[in-house]
């Protein structure tokens, strides 16, 4: 049986094509302005990945923040229920998740049988999402992925003391022209922003085996400067953590065509 | 007796220049990176448009985000003190003093005597400070006092959903974008800043009179919000709102030497 999910965020859209307990193909693409046209052009995507066509998918179910716009979509999710699923269906042991989007940061507590239990979010405040390294990086003049790799090369992390994106912008520009290293500003911004997550995480209670999902992931810094915070380390996910909400979709969408 | 009051600010400086009854002199300037050279620049114009010279000053007191660095001071005073003093000096009336900046946003009640009772400050979240406002303006290409004065030409009202700056801009932009007009955005953003404003002012407990200081206080489209949502009216100063810092650290500077002098 071939089922599929489709994760329309804020800024990406997120594909996943499920054959038998298998990922048959997966897409990313940007976010375009009208929802309906990233469900479909991100799903074509990864239809053509696998060789199929829509008719081939027995079910797909949506999710993310356009969810309900997108028309293939048999039924919707949501992104809580599809980052615990999708992450315990990679890592079975897996009690917490630490989804940070675009927009949006997640911590999800799950039982053994991946249902959540706990959850908190923060979309009220740019601070703790992937805006405030997409706006740091901006101001620095590098590229996220550059980002993701400098923080390790630094002798001397900076202190953010600002939480407020605005305000720390104009602390990390007063700390280029004061003539700071690089890589010591951007270690810097991955403590004060794994700081801002780990609060968000403890808030709800740590637990053992935890995850990281979502376009943060990707980055290096950003992951070993959160398990500094939590004081833990965090489990490896063997596929692209932007995709994980598009597979929980996909996992769920297989109960539902079993259901009929 | 002559003195003066120094208000070194994240974005402007201020000084005031006072005597026993009345304000000699004053300025506002930028702020530079160095809190002692805004003090001196500003200090030195204050005094020029009242044709006198720092000789002439027996005590000035600093206050405001660089009050440490005044070179010429002989005491700093918290920036609360000092827009409760100087609003209390100039309408002896007041009760509340809601105090936005440009980095930041103060209620302060007062007793009758100017004694602070309670205060709020924001300075960690830039929704609600004077930047927020910036931000806005920036993208919306026009100037602060435009920004102010835009607002009640709005037509169709428009609401911001965010709080947090950086998705207000975002909002901002879409609404330019769908080519809403300028002052609906601008009433739009003016309406969000009295929101967070009113919160803040409402958790120290809002008593008549209420005036408000700091540069913001020159924004129309806000005061009215503000009123508004407060449900009270926000008595107008005679002099610069955002002079209030300075005046009140001038009053103290006065206090002080006839302390001495007495």
């Amino acid at each position: 049986m071939i089922t599929a999910g489709c994760d329309v965020g804020s800024l990406s859209a997120k594909a996943v094509i499920l054959k038998d307990g298998e990922i048959l193909a997966s897409h990313v693409i940007f976010a375009r302005p009208e929802p309906e046209d990233s469900a479909r052009e991100v799903m074509g995507g990864a239809l053509k990945t696998a060789g199929l066509t829509m008719d081939d998918v027995s079910c797909c179910l949506g999710t993310g923040y356009g969810r309900n716009a997108i028309p293939f979509a048999r039924a919707t999710v949501s992104e809580i229920a599809c980052h615990g699923v999708g992450a315990q269906w990679l890592l079975p042991d897996v009690r917490m998740v630490i989804d940070i989007g675009g927009q949006d940061a997640k911590a999800i507590r799950l039982d053994a049988k991946g249902n959540v239990i706990r959850y908190a979010y923060n979309d009220k405040c740019a601070s703790g999402t992937g805006r405030f390294l997409e706006i740091m990086a901006g101001a620095m003049g590098i590229s996220l992925d550059e980002m993701g790799r400098v923080s390790f090369s630094s002798g001397n992390p900076v202190t953010i003391s600002n939480q407020c994106v605005v305000f720390a912008e104009t602390e990390i520009i007063s700390l280029i022209n004061a003539g700071r290293d690089i890589p010591d500003i951007v270690a810097g911004l991955h403590r004060a922003m794994a700081h801002r997550v780990a609060s968000l995480a403890r808030g709800i209670e740590l637990d053992e085996e935890i995850t990281m999902t979502g376009g943060v992931a990707k980055n290096p810094g950003m992951f070993a400067a959160l398990e500094e915070a939590l004081g833990t380390k965090l489990s490896r996910l063997s596929v692209d953590p932007q995709i994980i909400g598009a597979l929980g979709a996909a996992v769920m969408a297989g109960d539902v065509a079993c259901q009929g | 007796m002559i003195v003066a009051g120094c208000d070194v600010g994240s974005l402007t400086t201020k000084a005031v220049i006072l005597n026993r009854k009345s304000i000699l002199g004053h300025a506002v300037i930028d702020s530079t990176f160095k809190p002692e050279e805004s003090a001196r620049e500003v200090m030195d114009k204050a005094l020029t448009s009242s044709c006198l010279s720092m000789k002439d000053i027996a005590f000035c007191v600093g206050t405001g985000y660089g009050r440490q660095r005044i070179p010429f001071v002989g005491k700093a005073v918290s920036e609360i003190a000092c827009h409760a003093r100087g609003a209390q000096w100039l309408m002896p009336t007041v009760r509340t003093v809601i105090d936005i900046g440009g980095q930041d946003c103060k209620a302060v009640r007062l007793d009758p005597g100017g004694n602070v009772v309670k205060f709020f400050t924001n300075d960690k979240c830039a929704a609600g400070t004077g930047r927020f406002l910036e931000v806005m303006a920036r993208i919306l290409g026009i100037s602060l006092d435009e920004l102010g004065r835009l607002s009640p030409q709005s037509g169709e009202p428009l609401m911001l959903a965010s709080t947090c700056t950086v998705w207000a801009q975002a909002e901002v932009i879409h609404h330019l974008n769908a080519r809403r007009s300028k002052a609906d955005i601008a009433a739009a953003v003016n309406q969000a800043m009295a929101g967070r404003v009113a919160i803040l002012a409402r958790s120290v407990g809002v008593e008549k009179d209420v005036c408000m200081t700091g540069g913001v206080a020159k924004n129309m489209g806000v005061v009215l919000a503000l009123e508004k949502l407060l449900d009270i009216s926000i008595r107008r100063l005679r002099v610069d709102p955002q002079i209030i810092g300075a005046l009140g650290a001038a009053v103290f500077a006065r206090e002080k030497m006839e302390g001495v002098a007495g």
